[in-house]
């Protein structure tokens, strides 16, 4: 699936600059990868930080603290992860970074967390339950305080530039709330279907 | 307040490492070995998607495709003006703020576009640049109904930020 999302992004995306006869098309092929680099130098440090860090919450058992209080309220959304599994302490900082509008330092929480729900799932390269819906999560992108938006509308001169904070909420709320009702309707029909 | 809310968090951490007696430099050094090896992992996932992500929207594919389903979005009473944010949103970050920004600053953001846009650039993330993160960092080959839940959730946010902004302002 990865293979046709990859194919068909590249694909369109050359197909339609020879087709309008854009001319600067080679050159935007070679060097549309630069920007690649500054956004691994950035990740990377980012990650490096929070892994450290982490690793010393996880080692003092903190991690574990802070599964065993929110097991509950994380096993509601996914039933697949065991109650008070290290797994879920990084699903919550992950969702706790988004909702201060932090995507920056949510990423690796993101990452960790999709590298221990492999750990869960038995089979290799099929995307399990838990995983889908941890991305529903991640795409409805839960952010209570939307930090870039506000700034560009500071920008921009808005007269009350947090005036679309409660408007936000709202919407980020029940867009999420819909959405995993739609992904667990969609893991009800597919089981039946296809597995 | 939220300004200090990260670095409280790593000083909690520490002191709490700390009092438990662990060694945390060496248990630090440990997980940024970790991160940079997953980083190191992660490169060829991130190198690809900007690579196609690149190619579509220097196609400017995206901006004609909204021209062509102007009239679509007219019927629905969708503003024209945001359909570019909306098409570009789940996938490219960077690019649909650029966007948001052009919108802000040529209709304000005062404006019913003006927040509408807003709320739009701030409950969705982009769908297919996570998708393929998440899932190619851990080798993830078949990824079932992933983007099909993952852009209607995109298709949601629209809606009800929509219905929001008619709503509340």
């Amino acid at each position: 699936m990865i293979n046709y999302i990859w194919a068909f992004l590249i694909s369109l995306g050359i197909f339609y600059s020879i087709f309008k006869g854009d001319n600067n098309i080679t050159n935007t092929l070679l060097t549309s990868g630069s920007t690649s680099i500054d956004m691994i130098i950035n990740i990377s440090t980012i990650m490096c930080l929070w892994l450290g860090v982490m690793n010393i919450a996880r080692k003092s058992g903190l991690l574990n603290i802070i599964a065993k209080k929110l097991s509950p309220l994380i096993t509601i959304l996914f039933p697949e992860i065991p109650k008070g599994d290290e797994c879920i302490s990084y699903i919550s900082l992950n969702i706790v970074m988004n909702m201060l509008g932090l995507g920056n330092a949510a990423t690796p929480f993101g990452i960790k967390t999709m590298k221990e729900l492999k750990r869960l799932n038995n089979k290799k390269d099929i995307a399990s339950r838990s995983m889908i819906t941890f991305l529903v999560i991640n795409t409805a992108s839960v952010t209570i305080i939307p930090t870039t938006v506000i700034s560009l509308r500071l920008l921009n001169g808005a007269r009350n530039s947090s005036d679309i904070i409660t408007a936000s909420i709202i919407t980020t709320f029940l867009s999420l709330i819909i959405s995993l009702i739609v992904d667990r309707l969609f893991f009800l029909i597919w089981r039946r279907k296809y597995d | 307040m939220i300004n200090y809310l990260i670095p409280t968090l790593v000083l909690v951490i520490i002191i709490y490492g700390l009092y438990k007696k662990i060694d945390i430099f060496d248990t630090f050094l440990e997980g940024v070995k970790e991160g940079i090896n997953t980083s190191y992992k992660l490169f060829p996932t991130i190198f690809a998607m900007v690579i196609s992500i690149n190619l579509l929207t220097s196609s400017n594919l995206i901006e004609d495709l909204s021209k062509v389903l102007l009239p679509v979005f007219k019927i629905i009473s969708f503003p024209p003006e945001v359909l570019p944010l909306a098409l570009m949103k789940p996938v490219s970050g960077s690019t649909s703020i650029v966007i948001l920004n052009d919108i802000l600053s040529k209709y304000g953001p005062d404006s019913y576009i003006g927040r509408l846009s807003s709320l739009i650039g701030g409950c969705t993330d982009t769908t297919i640049y996570i998708i393929s993160l998440y899932f190619g960092t851990i080798g993830i080959k078949k990824i079932r109904y992933a983007l099909i839940v993952g852009l209607l959730a995109d298709l949601i946010c629209f809606i009800i930020s929509t219905l929001v902004t008619n709503l509340l302002f």
